[in-house]
């Protein structure tokens, strides 16, 4: 009989089913061969003008279309779309019931610009002259803008996600930043690991895209400006990376007990080995020159998961290809993985799909879980200038096939977040 | 008593926080509320009523001025509120606590720039507003640290910066039950060995119009004039308030093991989530009562944090009129509506009361509040969000 308790003792947890879409498309099977041909989903933006931006590609999900555009409205998409996958590849529970709590990683809303466009313009058409929030506020209530309200409450796209599947209880809505996506299936490993619940399901989902935000990350110098060609944008490790490229997505996961799964004969695609988490006090959106947050995350993963680092066959990169995210990412690596660091293969996701923010943890764990099952690394593209301060292994632009049996996907974020998970194809 | 699970660990309330619009810290707190004293401003954005922060020294918890120009208020609020609890706690500065301490922080967003948005919908409304204009504005006319400012997870961040809290970080957002979850996850862990010790907690700022607005949209706002919360009656709604409130929770060991003394018990915190399109929120709440496995006794009294918002304290009141008889206090009538930080604001007034062994008076000229005679051993703080989301919590002496 197959143990089902970790080393620890704790309930063994397993992922049965997953869902994704991503610039490059929609599932995992469309994803997957993409993703292994080194395809980009970078694209020109044309959701908005440009006009006077310096960065104007990003990976867009452009075949969902939202009218008027809201992000909030795409992520509940997004992750509707990848939560129906997941849930129908794990057939688990039954139709709009499933059997367990939900943990899902989304951007904070707020209200958007076309909502305050209506408001102005209602305040115009009352015969106000200099539109201020005083008089939009007069113009808000008496229930004409009720929808806005519950679109733009924080926990809306949970609410609609719980309604639709019939999740349990309170639905957790959470953000670490760009870490989002690993602590939204963190938690459900340390809910099923409590005894808690059998079974959790775990989304990360991001469509926020829109002219602010693309203009606040550019405030913030954190974005690549190299436009032309759009799919050339993302180039983690590379000696000429220049930010990272905002992209949307979304990645669900069912997460449950090893026992409950194999006890209902689901078909188990991995294990969540190991999860760390480490935060950093150094700066609201650089890391700790020593490391030592992302060292600590990194062991603790590790430790979590009962591996040694040469027990890991693949590193799945935070990867931004901003300039100080991957030099950072390398001194974590290596100072835990010692020489191994330049022998273990390390490719980002990034590169093609773009950075999904707050579905990066999700859709990367995802795509760990196809590197184990089809036993084939997804390249680095891209790259064509390595940085010789970063003598990673990157799997420069063609996939690999190897033998992996352990995943590491780290995910670190603005206000020193850090996350680390371990994913193996068998128990440990 | 309740009966306590064997398998799980005991949480305690060693350290408590609190700054809002009845002043800061603990005393001063308790003073405000034996002396039922309140701080309503009706006039700076009438026809709103909020309950603003008090005058804070800042610098006396974020001691770099460039920290707090980093932040917006919201964040200020909340970091020298982390600052207060660490202080209450006796952990402040302690590297080797603050490095593996877990923060669960239930947060919001930040302040927009609001001259910025007023010029760009003033040109919008005009026909003003040529292809480029928007970015152009927002590209020349934002602060490129404002969106740090506003971020969810930057409350997080601050209080790591700040005052070194470094364990994990993770931040709940989803209005008043990520105020619940963020307890009720913390307490799941440190029961179950998976953290020895946390900080939880949340921060609101009400004295913004974009949010004003948002609530605005479905009609939620006060705007007859300040009542306390039972007394608000059909035409309701609630008074934003402005709090900062922070707990840290531990596990029984590893606070007798530093020489810590517990406030009280964090015993229990349950959250659901009713189907309000379908049905009262009554049943939802009659559920996790049972749940959190309170006595019915003289000892035990109920601290809500109903915000006056319509239907939602309306129904709640049906399930506080099963409990007549046994002390409630509504937060909301003297903190106003703080949101994400109700929830810790209750578990925190509900430790407060249990180390003073008295709850503080009554304020309720409907008379659902009774005093409250005896000591109290347990107190359930009961949450319901104004759109969605319920919680309890139970909060007991340490004897």
């Amino acid at each position: 009989m197959t143990a089902t308790r970790d080393r620890f003792g704790r309930p063994i947890v397993v992922v049965t089913g997953m869902g994704i879409v991503t610039s490059l498309g929609a599932g995992k099977t469309d994803n997957w061969s993409k993703l292994v041909a080194g395809q980009s989903g970078i694209r020109t933006i044309t959701r908005f003008s440009t006009e006077g931006l310096k960065t104007t590609m990003a990976g867009t999900v452009d075949f969902i279309p939202v009218e008027p555009f809201s992000s909030v409205t795409l992520t509940e998409r997004l992750a509707d779309a990848a939560t129906e996958e997941a849930i129908a590849q794990a057939n688990i529970g039954s139709k709009g019931n499933f059997p367990g709590p939900l943990f899902l990683a989304v951007a904070p809303v707020e209200v958007e610009w076309h909502a305050r466009q209506a408001l102005a313009r209602a305040s115009a058409a009352a015969g106000n002259t200099d539109i201020n929030y005083d008089n939009i506020l007069q113009q808000s209530g008496g229930g004409r803008y009720a929808d806005y309200h519950h679109r733009f409450m924080m926990g809306s796209v949970a609410d609609y996600l719980a309604d639709i599947f019939g999740t349990k209880g309170s639905p957790i809505s959470l953000s670490t930043a760009c870490a989002s996506g690993a602590t939204a299936i963190q938690l459900g490993v340390e809910a099923i690991r409590r005894g808690e619940t059998d079974a959790a399901l775990c989304v990360g989902a991001d469509g926020s895209v829109s002219a602010e935000c693309l203009i606040r990350f550019s405030l913030l110098s954190a974005l690549s400006t190299q436009n032309d060609p759009p799919q050339a944008a993302a180039r983690p490790f590379s000696k000429n990376r220049d930010g990272f490229v905002m992209a949307e997505g979304a990645g669900a996961l069912v997460l449950e007990s090893m026992e409950t799964a194999m006890a209902r004969g689901a078909s188990i695609l991995g294990i969540i080995a190991g999860c760390g988490e480490l935060a950093d006090s150094f700066h609201r959106t650089r890391s700790s020159p020593d490391g030592k947050p992302i060292i600590g995350c990194v062991r603790n993963a590790l430790a979590d998961a009962s591996l040694a680092p040469e027990q890991i066959d693949y590193i799945n990169a935070h990867g931004t290809g901003t300039p100080e995210n991957d030099k950072m990412e390398y001194l974590g690596i290596s100072a835990v993985f010692g020489d191994f660091a330049n022998k273990v293969p390390v490719s980002s996701n990034k590169s093609m799909v773009g950075h999904t923010i707050s579905a990066a943890g999700a859709v990367e764990a995802i795509f760990s879980l196809l590197t184990l099952e089809h036993q084939r690394i997804p390249p680095t593209i891209n790259y064509e200038v390595p940085d010789p301060a970063i003598p990673f292994d990157v799997v420069p632009n063609k996939a690999r096939d190897a033998k992996v049996t352990a995943v590491m996907s780290n995910s670190f974020g603005f206000g020193g977040q850090n996350a680390t998970l371990i994913l193996t194809r068998e128990p440990v | 008593m309740t009966e306590r699970d064997a398998t799980k660990r005991e949480a305690w309330i060693t350290g408590i926080g609190i700054v809002s619009s009845l002043g800061e810290g603990l005393e001063a707190h308790w003073d405000a509320l034996q002396n039922k004293s309140m701080n309503v401003d009706t006039t700076s954005f009438a026809p709103y009523v909020v309950h603003p922060i008090a005058k804070l020294n800042y610098d006396l918890q974020i001691p770099k001025k460039g920290d707090q120009r980093q932040m917006e208020t919201w964040q200020r609020i909340g970091t020298y509120a982390a600052g207060l609890a660490l202080d209450s706690a006796g952990v402040k500065g302690n590297q080797d606590i603050l490095a593996r301490m877990d923060m669960v922080v239930a947060a919001s967003g930040g302040d927009r720039d609001l001259a910025v948005d007023s010029t760009i919908m003033n040109a919008d409304a005009r026909g003003n507003s040529p292809p480029g204009y928007f970015n152009e504005r927002l590209m020349s006319d934002l602060r490129p640290t404002l969106f740090l400012a506003q971020l969810s997870n930057l409350l997080a961040g601050n209080v790591a910066i700040v005052h070194g809290v470094t364990g994990s970080s993770r931040t709940f957002m989803g209005a008043e039950n990520a105020g619940a979850d963020a307890a009720k996850i913390a307490l799941a862990r440190i029961e179950a060995g998976q953290s020895e010790i946390a900080l939880i907690g949340s921060a609101h700022n009400c004295e913004r119009k974009d949010l004003l607005m948002l609530f605005e949209f479905g009609d939620y706002n006060l705007k007859s004039g300040y009542l306390p919360v039972w007394a608000r009656g059909e035409h309701g709604g609630f008074a934003l308030g402005s709090a900062g409130v922070f707990l840290v929770v531990e596990s029984k060991e590893h606070a007798q093991a530093r020489g810590a003394k517990p406030h009280a018990r964090l015993s229990k915190v349950v959250t659901d989530r009713a189907h309000r399109k379908r049905k009262s929120i009554t049943p939802t709440l009659d559920a996790l009562w049972t749940q959190i496995g309170a006595s019915s006794g003289a000892h035990t009294a109920i601290l809500t944090g109903a915000s006056g918002a319509n239907s939602v304290t309306t129904e709640e009141r049906a399930f506080l009129e099963k409990h007549r008889g046994m002390a409630i206090r509504a937060t909301g009538t003297a903190f106003g509506h703080t949101v994400e930080a109700q929830f810790p604001l209750g578990i925190a007034l509900a430790a407060l009361s249990i180390s003073h062994r008295k709850l503080f008076p009554a304020n309720d000229p409907t008379g659902l509040e009774v005093e409250m005679a005896t000591s109290p051993e347990q107190i359930v703080v009961v949450g319901a969000g104004h759109w969605s989301g319920e919680g309890m919590a139970l909060v007991e002496a340490v004897n």
